[in-house]
């Protein structure tokens, strides 16, 4: 025998199931006045720094349909790459967002200010990204990926830069369709699966 | 962002060992929305080491009372009446404070409310089935609800969740990021189910059964069940000498 570790093992996920809403979005669940004041509703408050994006997409199966059921989370920084609580952050910027697919077209739609770059512990700059974590009914443990953007340099961003197939990076970059609106569709499975991360 | 420590240094990286895999053929739903490709693996950075805060001016006076929020105080659910409480902990064994804590239930019968949810048990008017509260100091919380219904679901022919409440927790970092589901203790469909059975580790599976806590239970009120949460934990020694963000 050896001594024992002090440590504890993270508590394992379960799947959010098709009613997750319930708890985290009560207004789409159809049980808006759950709460006096639901969180998420919105990464920005008008007058924040930066241009406004609206990114839309879909969340799409193995077989090609889009998910009704999933729900999503994103986290980033204002337009100065300064995360909400830091030194000179955006008081504006909460950074924070929560988001579901629409129950009867599956399409979701994200309006925010695009990020800044943000420096890695490495000391290397970050290319603008959105941290998105998709929980749904199906996913047992929720899938992080991020979105970068086509019209940024992506070129020595570290993480994409670790893509050993470059074929696959497209899957994490969001298309710019007109000015200030991007798509982005997260797809969990075969071709043009998205890259997932493990950070 | 915080000054605590134990918010400094890279995440511990995730045992995936701990955690059901994406796929899993007995839980349907898994096949086609499991990805294939391995996950990128790579060291936390801000992005996942900073995360949302809430403060309790977002909590309402109800919001973990799921025996009154619904009908704000003015009638209570149905149901046998229970608290749920524990801790929230990081890996290295110390409390998550000030942490936001949601949970969403069915009600006594089995029902959800919820505009898909279509299982003929019927809806409790007076029960909403979500709730909400903020760890204190010591990462505590505590829920007081009634005891949720077992209700079956299309999967194979004749499958039922046992009884269960569905956690999510957010940390002090967006890669903390859970959601979960607590068990309670002595119920059998819990072994019999699809989907606590995507835990393939038995004694993983154990830690989200809540035990029976006479202890905490109210004589002649409710019966307790403590539930204790583990986040995942930063790497903290004495040479690390890089500030964080550097
Ligand atoms: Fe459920």
């Amino acid at each position: 025998m050896v001594q024992k570790l002090d440590t504890l093992i993270e508590t394992p996920s379960q799947t959010a199931g098709p009613y997750v809403h319930i708890g985290c979005m009560p207004t789409y669940a159809g049980n808006a006045g759950a709460y006096d004041l639901e969180i998420g509703e919105s990464p920005i408050a008008d007058g924040a720094q930066g241009e406004v994006i609206e990114i839309t997409g879909e969340v799409i199966d193995g077989t090609g349909w889009a998910l009704r059921d999933a729900m999503m989370e994103s986290w980033q920084p204002d337009a100065a790459g300064k995360f909400p609580g830091q030194a000179g952050a955006d008081p504006k910027v909460s950074g924070y967002c929560r988001f579901a697919a629409d129950s009867e077209t599956g399409k979701f739609t994200l309006r925010t200010v695009k990020p800044g770059a943000v420096q890695a512990r490495s000391g290397a700059m970050q290319a603008p990204h959105i941290s998105v974590w998709v929980v749904a009914r199906g996913i047992n443990i929720g899938l992080q990926t991020r979105i970068y953007f086509e019209d940024e340099d992506n070129s020595t961003d570290p993480l994409l830069n670790r893509i050993e197939q470059q074929n696959r990076v497209q899957t994490l970059i969001a298309k710019k369709t007109a000015e200030g609106k991007y798509t982005f569709n997260i797809v969990l499975q075969g071709d043009n699966e998205t890259v997932f991360l493990d950070i | 962002m915080s000054d605590r420590i134990q918010d400094r240094g890279p995440l511990i990286p995730r045992n995936r060992a701990a955690h059901p895999p994406a796929y899993d053929i007995d839980y349907k739903t898994s096949v086609p929305r499991s990805p294939r490709w391995s996950l990128l693996s790579l060291e936390s950075g801000p992005s996942e080491e900073t995360g949302p805060t809430f403060g309790h001016e977002i909590l309402g006076e109800w919001d973990n009372n799921l025996i009154m929020n619904w009908t704000r105080g003015k009638a209570p659910a149905v149901g046998e009446r229970i608290l749920v409480h524990g801790r929230v902990l990081d890996e290295n064994a110390r409390p998550v404070p000030h942490t936001l804590v949601e949970i969403w239930q069915a009600n006594a019968g089995g029902r959800y409310r919820h505009k898909k949810d279509t299982y003929f048990a019927p809806l409790d008017p007076n029960f909403g089935g979500c709730g909400r509260t903020i760890t204190d100091e010591n990462g505590y919380y505590e829920f007081l609800t009634i005891r949720p219904g077992a209700y079956p679901w299309p999967n194979r022919g004749n499958d039922w969740r046992p009884m269960h409440i569905h956690f999510s927790i957010f940390g002090h970092a967006f890669g903390q990021r859970l959601i979960s589901q607590m068990y309670f203790e002595g119920d059998p469909l819990i072994y019999r189910c699809p989907i606590a059975a995507t835990i393939k580790d038995r004694g993983q599976l154990d830690t989200l059964v809540a035990p029976l806590d006479m202890a905490k239970a109210r004589p002649m009120d409710f019966l307790a069940y403590k539930f204790d949460i583990v986040l995942r934990g930063r790497r903290q020694t004495m040479f690390e000498n890089k500030l964080e963000g550097m």
